[in-house]
């Protein structure tokens, strides 16, 4: 900092504090919304402070759903175990299939290289979103729908990872390669040997903006699952809110909302210096 | 740049790359072809068969005075995300970087809600300004101002663009607090002590030296507006009232999931697919720039 008045220090905190509750204060309401009885909801204003209902909404959107006459019933646990194993699937097989065609990429020449390259590198450009109806014909007539396979697969295909473990191999001293082949090591030893364990640290940076990806899918999850076994907590939530006259028992819906959001926020806060090496460096 | 020392063989990476390209065949390239190709047919009402019909789909969506609205919408609401997302992570990112200490504290304070899905976060803005229940719906009413985005298209509009620029902002703070930190203090000082002031500084030397990762985030942000508000704007309007928050996406999975209208789906896809390759060539063209400083 250049000039140190203390006016403007103040002003400085001011500014930012205000920026803070800014992003705060809907999560705050949601929290308190999710501690208060329905009738404390529905008529308005919403108390600032936290009620007195905290264990039995919690109780209620983990274990038995919305109360009776209330929208869709559906208890959230299992909910959130199925979105646990779409973003650590799509996470995890991301990060093998990119490890893998990385290595392949930088330390090997083979017919079609290139062409290869290029065809990884188009699948960049679209994401689910864009080619969103003949991708479900195909994974209805691979008898896929309502299962993990189905909802992990089609989000592996992108190529972002591959390029972010492409440009770090390039990175790599070619001396630990030469010493490695002189010592008579074989590629698939350098790879798990030397190369994984040096990318550590990319891997975890991939890993929390992969599972934030993974964890917050909503379009391709809502048309691929019609059995409520399989639904995840961000695609269900949506159904807790009937339209028309019915209430939702907002309550609940409020809890579920901060169970949606919980696992992905202690990713973040927890790692949160690979959160920020993984967003600056992968762009996406 | 290429390796000079590397492993012989080509069964060994042939085995290596053959997970991705499987993967990207099945669920990249063949679906794509698929929206092209479904593109250029019509099928009969009864779905029993389908006519070639060339480019008709196209022409019939160019001359469409609803995908045109829409194309308007989408244009409306992306420009308004990114440009209130960026402005407010600048100013942020701005006063963050002010601080000798507790810049930390803040970007912890400040970064969360990136993790947060759209659809969460359209369900947090919608409860807010719910119209029976809603906080901000009753103290408007207080006032005398009426809410209601189930019948308003502007005010469905703007609580869409609320929900989604709320969500961004922390992607843009922590991309304008590594550009800020980046720009060498000593240009800072030297301009300081020739009598300019902190706004005299901020326009002439941080802004210049921001613009490349300006660019970058503005392009970034519309990808974001385009295609991962869908959530946002299917937890809170569903594309209502009367389509007036009916983004191309939205309408890409209204006609074809909800109206079965395969053929102009499809062409609307190719659309999106070539907007979506125009954007992320400039990206790449300008991601060089992005690093240099």
């Amino acid at each position: 900092m250049v000039e140190k008045k203390k006016s403007g220090y103040w002003l400085t905190h001011l500014g930012l504090i205000l920026g803070v509750l800014f992003i705060f204060f809907p999560v705050w309401l949601t929290f308190v919304a999710s501690t208060v009885t329905q009738d404390a909801i529905i008529y308005p204003p919403l108390p600032m402070l936290p009620g007195t209902e905290f264990f039995e909404n919690y109780a209620n959107a983990l274990f038995r759903g919305s109360p009776e006459g209330y929208g869709a019933k559906v208890p959230v646990i299992k909910m959130m175990m199925n979105s646990a194993i779409m973003a650590i699937g799509i996470t995890v097989g991301k990060i093998i299939i990119s490890l893998l065609s990385a290595f392949a990429f930088v330390y090997f020449r083979f017919p079609f290289r290139n062409l290869c390259f290029w065809l990884i590198f188009i699948t960049l450009m679209l994401p689910v979103e864009v080619r969103i109806v003949p991708t479900y014909e195909v994974v209805a007539n691979l008898n896929l729908l309502n299962s993990y396979t189905g909802l992990i697969f089609p989000l592996i295909a992108s190529a972002t990872a591959t390029f972010l473990f492409r440009q770090f191999f390039m990175t790599i001293p070619d001396e630990m390669v030469e010493a490695a082949r002189m010592d008579g090591c074989s590629p698939m030893r350098f790879f798990f040997d030397i190369l994984v364990p040096i990318s550590k640290t990319n891997i975890a940076a991939l890993f929390v903006i992969l599972f934030i990806f993974g964890w917050n899918q909503y379009l391709w999850p809502l048309l691929m699952t019609t059995d409520p076994d399989m639904r995840t907590i961000v695609m269900a939530i949506d159904s807790m809110i009937p339209t028309g006259d019915d209430y939702a028992h907002w309550p609940t819906v409020m809890a579920t909302a901060m169970l949606a959001m919980v696992p992905p926020v202690i990713v973040v806060i927890s790692m949160q210096k690979f959160f920020v090496k993984g967003l600056l460096e992968s762009d996406k | 740049m290429e390796k000079r020392v590397f492993f012989k063989g080509w069964w060994l990476p042939a085995l290596l790359v053959a997970p991705q390209l499987l993967i990207s065949f099945v669920f990249f390239f063949y679906p794509s072809g698929q929206a092209i190709w479904n593109s250029l047919f019509l099928p009969d009402p009864f779905g029993l068969k389908t006519e070639f019909v060339g480019l008709d789909n196209f022409r019939f969506l160019l001359s469409d005075p609803y995908y045109l609205a829409s194309f308007k919408t989408t244009i409306i609401f992306s420009t308004a995300v990114s440009i209130s997302s960026m402005a407010l992570g600048l100013y942020l990112a701005a006063l963050a970087d002010r601080l000798i200490k507790g810049a930390g504290v803040y970007q912890t304070l400040l970064i969360w809600p990136y993790a947060i899905a759209p659809a969460i976060a359209g369900v947090l803005w919608l409860f807010m300004f719910n119209g029976n229940i809603g906080l901000a719906s009753y103290y408007l009413k207080a006032l005398g101002y009426e809410w209601n985005h189930t019948l308003k298209g502007d005010q469905a509009m703007f609580l869409v663009i609320l929900a989604s620029s709320w969500g961004r902002i922390s992607y843009n703070f922590l991309f304008f607090l590594a550009g800020l930190q980046a720009i060498p203090k000593s240009i800072i000082e030297a301009a300081a002590i020739d009598g300019a002031s902190f706004w005299k500084r901020f326009g002439t030397i941080v802004i210049p030296l921001l613009s490349p990762i300006t660019f970058f985030l503005l392009v970034v942000n519309i990808v974001y507006a385009f295609f991962d508000t869908f959530g946002v704007i299917h937890t809170i309007t569903s594309g209502g009232p009367e389509q007036s928050t009916t983004i191309l996406v939205y309408k890409v999975f209204s006609d074809g999931f909800v109206s079965q209208d395969l053929g102009s789906s499809a062409a609307q896809s190719v659309i999106l697919l070539v907007l979506v390759g125009i954007l992320t060539v400039i990206q790449f063209k300008y991601i060089e720039r992005k690093v240099h400083y």
